[in-house]
């Protein structure tokens, strides 16, 4: 994680980079317990070294004056952070808002996994589990927030 | 002067004592969990994580629960329990743009893109109590119906396609912003120091400044343009990776107010902006901020500085409530040393007083 004010990307990602960038996302948003069983069902979490953390610290959430103008500090959020290496050398990050140590921990774990040719295919699918739940909540919130939106209709006044 | 004095050490232990009873209450009853005060005292917990300047609802409903209820102390734990954490780094810029809106209304246009979307408000309810609340009974859940495919467009870009309204633009460079946790406060200050400031400032204050403005000191004529509240995508560049990614998203509010003409022999006239953003549901507080925020940028547009909410110095020097409460609440720690010095002091201004009274009396018995 780096200072720089920079927002443009410093490369363009690779298709292996985006498939990375969403697995770390959606294992980012992922519960324990989700986790937990997603690891059940590939035979149990394996061992893992930590390389880092897990550890909890702060972002600084950065915003927009206008919404679109210069840069402004907005305020700090929580974030937790683990790095982890399993026993064949794959590494894997976790991170998440909030101070869910454990839960940093299995997301790194399942991204290692997802580094490896006998894991991918499950975490993909477990991955992909989800960004359908997500999906899910988002859709609820527009929709119940779509039935809030105000019809207008225009009074036509009488001739007498 | 500072005086060593021993003593007291039973009497705080057994007031620490006191108030953690207090704080539990009446043990009959079942004890608040946490997750009950994030869901039931949602707002609440907002305005915490807004002033402490934390955005995490787990631990400023802790705070919450741990201060009775006494936002200030909650605010204050939460602001002290950050100082003990390491700094990761800085997001990237959130997309208010791109935001999953949760309520979004416009005072200026009815008919606009994405709609006026009045979201769980308290507009328009009646602010009678509600005696159903007393007990807990069953609440339906919100209507849903299909949303709209169109974008929610930002009221400022329409203006904008028209050029009425000054430009909001990153620098050219993207400058890295001052950061007033990091460096202590010069005056003058940057717009990029008094938005943090005003992000984090007493919502009270605020609010009161913002009055101000309204009932003709520093009037600044404003609109509503839009007010949003949802969700937002925080991302971070992660070295390692050589990309970003998102690690999660934040709840936040935005205003954007639209506000009086500015033009110059340079620049035709347009409408200027003032600007709110505050973590959690919190459109009084984002409100509050932009228009103090636009009554702050006076000097930039040659206004005269007649009035306290264009102050840059008084307003940010008096806005951190943590700050503020700091300083007046210690007056209730022990001063006997410095008051004895008064006390002497008094007194014998009183003896020299009464001597001169003394004489003056003399003299007139003399006279006579």
């Amino acid at each position: 994680m780096q200072t720089a004010a920079k927002t443009e990307p410093a490369r363009p990602l690779s298709a292996s980079d985006v498939a990375r960038k969403h697995r770390i996302e959606h294992l980012g948003r992922a519960t324990v317990e989700e986790m937990s069983r997603a690891l059940d069902t590939m035979g149990g979490a394996p061992e893992a070294v930590n390389l880092r953390g897990p550890e909890t610290g702060l972002v600084m959430i950065r915003g927009r004056m206008g919404g679109t103008g210069s840069l402004f500090n907005l305020g700090e959020a929580t974030v937790t952070r683990a790095t982890i290496r399993l026993a064949n050398g794959a590494v894997g990050h976790g991170q998440r808002l909030g101070g869910d140590k454990a839960a940093a921990r299995l997301a790194a774990i399942l991204d290692a996994m997802g580094e490896t040719s006998a894991h991918r295919k499950a975490v993909e699918t477990f991955c992909s589990e989800v960004a359908t739940r997500l999906e899910a909540e988002d859709a609820k919130l527009a929709a119940e927030t779509a039935a809030t939106r105000v019809d207008f209709f225009t009074m036509v006044r009488g001739d007498d | 002067m500072y005086v060593a004095v021993k003593g007291g050490e039973a009497a705080i232990s057994n007031a620490h004592r006191l108030l953690a009873d207090r704080r539990r209450g009446d043990r009959s009853l079942p004890a608040l969990s946490i997750d009950q005060i994030v869901a039931q005292l949602a707002l609440g917990v907002d305005r915490i994580m807004a002033e402490a300047s934390l955005y995490d609802r787990t631990l400023a409903a802790l705070a919450m629960r741990q201060a009775r209820g006494d936002m200030i102390e909650a605010i204050f734990i939460l602001r002290a329990y950050r100082t003990t954490l390491p700094r990761f780094g800085y997001s990237r810029a959130v997309d208010t743009g791109a935001m999953l809106v949760e309520r979004r209304i416009s005072a200026t246009y009815k008919d606009l893109p994405g709609g006026q979307l009045l979201g769980p408000t308290f507009d328009y309810t009646h602010r009678l109590l509600d005696p159903s609340l007393l007990g807990d009974h069953e609440v339906a859940e919100g209507i849903q119906r299909e949303p709209d495919t169109e974008p929610v467009m930002r009221v400022s870009d329409i203006l904008a396609g028209e050029s009425l309204i000054e430009m909001e633009e990153p620098d050219e460079t993207d400058t890295v912003p001052g950061d007033i946790t990091r460096e202590p406060l010069e005056f003058p200050l940057g717009r990029d120091e008094r938005l943090q400031a005003l992000a984090r400032g007493d919502e009270g204050f605020l609010l009161a400044l913002a009055y101000s403005t309204q009932r003709g000191y520093a009037r600044t004529h404003p609109f509503a343009g839009e007010i949003r509240i949802g969700q937002v995508e925080v991302e971070i560049d992660i070295p390692e990776l050589g990309f970003a990614v998102s690690l999660g998203r934040v709840q936040v509010t935005e205003c954007q107010m639209v506000n009086q003409f500015k033009g110059s022999a340079k620049q035709p006239p347009q409408f200027t902006r003032g600007y709110g953003l505050v973590f959690g549901q919190s459109e009084r507080k984002a409100m509050a901020m932009s228009l103090v925020d636009r009554a702050l940028r006076a000097s930039e547009f040659g206004e005269d500085i007649i009035a306290p909410a264009q102050d840059e110095e008084f307003v940010i020097s008096h806005s951190d409530n943590v700050q503020a409460t700091g300083f007046v609440e210690h007056l209730k720690l022990p001063h006997y040393v410095d008051f004895q010095a008064e006390l002497d002091l008094v007194r014998r201004m009183r003896r020299e007083y009464d001597a001169a009274q003394e004489i003056v009396e003399e003299m007139k018995e003399a006279a006579e």
